[in-house]
């Protein structure tokens, strides 16, 4: 995996904590106005970081639509990285 | 259901080969305060929790918990990768070997295979609760050990990382308790 990948990559990674951060907060403050703002604020920007980081390298989940041949087995797999 | 993410939740460093760290840290994997032990019992627990907001933050921790599993499952995978059998026996992991290889396997730091008697699933929310947020600061202590025997600093930031999860729990989960208590302080009528 590239540098590029990587940093993409971990990018990402940063933008879904903070949504899941945010997210397990509301569900013991959920009349929170601004958090829920926030939260919401934060996975419009993480569902373009996902976006754009899927059509360059390749499905993330379930149900992303993929290139020819199936990229889903496309190593490496999250444990093979280096960070 | 669970949809799986082909990415980690944290980037997961080592340094270097470990085994000695490698023989510590599979606690976390399959011990009694490790993140299968987080997950399923929060997973278990939340079919009888009285209130929505109890259902979703067991539901998104024990979640999250499996992503930790992953985080650990990583870290042993990395500081066991490319040793020889010689360095493993050296390591004091012969045993492991001799059962696993290099694969990973829920058990604790002495080799004891997980069991769900680490668990408790009392159907008492409040009790629940309890041994939910007494189980999150029994993992950040375990972390903090794990730290004070580690010499690395890319596996200490991991492990920080981690540790900083178990402190948020707990105030969610002391939240979720304090939710439940008043909620059932209102369905009392004497």
């Amino acid at each position: 995996m590239n540098r590029d990948q990587v940093a993409a990559l971990k990018e990402l990674m940063a933008q879904e904590f903070t949504a899941l951060e945010f997210h397990l907060y509301l569900d013991t403050h959920p009349t929170d106005q601004r958090a829920l703002m926030e939260y919401n604020e934060a996975c419009r920007q993480l569902m373009v970081l996902k976006q754009r980081y899927q059509q360059c390298f390749g499905p993330l989940t379930f149900c992303e639509t993929s290139g020819y041949p199936w990229q889903w087995i496309e190593e490496p797999w999250p444990w093979q990285i280096s960070y | 259901m669970w949809i799986y993410e082909k990415k980690l939740q944290y980037p997961a460093k080592v340094g270097r080969a470990n085994l000695r760290m490698a023989k510590y840290l599979i606690t976390q994997y399959g011990g009694p305060d490790g993140e299968l032990a987080a997950s399923m019992r929060y997973l278990t627990q939340r079919y009888t929790m009285p209130t929505g907001q109890a259902k979703a933050i067991l539901t998104d921790i024990g979640t999250e918990e499996l992503a930790h599993l992953e985080i650990i499952a990583t870290l042993v995978y990395k500081l066991m990768d490319r040793a020889t059998v010689g360095e493993i026996e050296a390591a004091g992991l012969g045993a492991y070997y001799a059962d696993h290889d290099k694969a990973l396997y829920l058990v604790n730091g002495e080799g004891v295979p997980w069991t769900a008697a680490y668990i408790q699933s009392k159907g008492d929310p409040v009790a629940d609760l309890h041994e939910d947020m007494a189980a999150e600061e029994k993992a950040r202590a375990t972390y903090e050990w794990l730290i004070n025997l580690s010499d690395d600093p890319d596996l200490n930031d991991t492990l920080k990382f981690l540790r900083q999860r178990e402190i948020v729990h707990f105030q969610r989960f002391g939240e979720a308790l304090q939710i439940v208590q008043e909620y059932m302080d209102s369905k009392r009528i004497y």
